[in-house]
């Protein structure tokens, strides 16, 4: 581990596929800082795009009226909860099969954008259910198994720093993570298999969407949005991961190089 | 095998063994995870009048009654294939009308749901006032026509 802080390219892995290429911090570094201005810039007119078109330029619908805005930030918040997850279960298992750094480093800046994403689904959803269903909160299937992933996000986040010897904490984290991506499915077909009182898909469903082309537009403006910001942050917070460990392993350098009067003999 | 070849394959093996034993639990639990039951299964279960459970279903066609003296909503609910009456005092949801779907939570007792609670069920359907209008004129609207009471 202290090896691996210090002489990044020991985790190169030799002749291997393409994907372990950026196993390596300082390339997968030059990656972010290539994708990060294109992430903020398709973000900030996508987000301007799709909120205008969701708060203004969109119809009422023909039941909910204007009660139906609420879907343009519910529902992509909610994709992107089971998107982040998706993308920190599928890091977490690389960085435990193939011991790579970067993928944990991934998983852990991916962790907290996706609660964050969770939490807002949830807290839109509330608001949206108590004028339509007449009710903030039922335990159905859906809205259970969304809670779930809101504390397997928190659980991830707390184990991760549960341990005095940080590797330790990664590894137990990222089992939790693997584990709990059996959610995922579950709440996607949760409105298929059970009956509940959240409906079931709009847009992701085998004979086309059930809305209308004026109202189609906003949500996939804003789902660009929402995966852009993604995008954006992730990459400001993988860039501060790899510094940090950077800044670790000289520290530590110093403290070994210093600590030890002999040591220059 | 390389030692991240077994991994690869434990990673694999455990969620394939978690995914099955998850599908098991949640398919004994069925009964548990449902959130309403709709009027066939409620006429066809024995179900104790003490027992607190949801009826989900359309309110049909023709049937909403409101009674004025004691503020007591009366109406039908259907799958389409049996129908149920449901009584219910208090404030009904906004979206609650003749042909929407509704889910009520309360007592069934002697062929009557007596409801505490009753929500409005939202479809996947969106759609702007315009459209829905035009769809109705031009008859290819389908949730209205199929609530209608067969007999």
């Amino acid at each position: 581990m202290l090896s691996q802080a210090i002489k990044p390219h020991a985790m190169q892995v030799k002749g291997s596929a393409k994907m372990h290429r950026f196993a390596n911090p300082t390339r997968f570094l030059r990656l972010v800082s290539a994708i990060k201005p294109w992430a903020t810039g398709v973000c900030l007119l996508t987000f301007a795009a799709g909120l205008y078109f969701a708060l203004f330029a969109s119809p009422p619908d023909y039941q909910q009226r204007e009660t139906v805005r609420i879907m343009y930030v519910h529902v992509p918040a909610a994709w992107m909860a089971m998107f982040c997850y998706a993308a920190l279960a599928a890091a977490s298992a690389s960085a435990l099969i193939w011991r790579h750094l970067v993928a944990d480093m991934v998983a852990r800046a991916t962790a907290p954008i996706g609660a964050a994403f969770t939490l807002l689904a949830l807290a839109t959803g509330s608001l949206w259910g108590k004028p339509m269903w007449g009710t903030w909160w039922v335990w159905d299937a859906r809205l259970t198994s969304v809670l779930i992933l809101f504390f397997l996000y928190l659980g991830y986040i707390v184990l991760n720093g549960a341990f005095d010897d940080a590797s330790r904490g990664a590894r137990a984290a990222s089992i939790l993570a693997v584990v709990g991506a059996i959610n995922i499915p579950i709440i996607k077909f949760s409105v298929d298999w059970w009956n509940t009182l959240h409906q079931p898909a709009s847009v992701v469903k085998l004979d086309g969407p059930a809305i209308h082309m004026s109202m189609l537009t906003p949500l996939l403006l804003m789902a660009i949005a929402y995966t852009s910001f993604y995008i954006w942050i992730l990459a400001i917070r993988v860039r501060a991961e790899i510094n940090t460990s950077k800044i670790r392993a000289l520290q530590i350098r110093r403290v070994t190089a210093s600590d030890v009067p002999w040591n220059d003999s | 095998m390389k030692r991240k070849n077994k991994r690869l394959s434990f990673v694999f093996l455990t969620l394939l063994a978690l995914a099955a034993a998850a599908g098991l639990i949640l398919a004994a639990f069925e009964d548990n995870i449902v959130f309403f039951h709709s009027p066939t299964e409620i006429v066809k279960k024995n179900i104790r009048p003490e027992q607190r459970l949801r009826v989900g279903g359309l309110v049909e066609e023709g049937t909403v009654k409101q009674s004025g003296q004691n503020a007591i909503t009366s109406f039908r609910v259907t799958d389409l294939t049996t129908s149920l009456t449901v009584n219910f005092k208090g404030i009904l949801p906004d979206l609650f009308r003749e042909g929407q779907g509704v889910v009520a939570e309360g007592h069934y007792r002697n062929g009557v749901f007596e409801a505490k609670e009753v929500l409005a069920k939202h479809d996947e359907t969106y759609m702007p006032k315009e459209v829905a209008d035009a769809l109705k004129k031009s008859g290819k609207w389908k949730v209205e026509a199929s609530t209608k009471p067969s007999d």
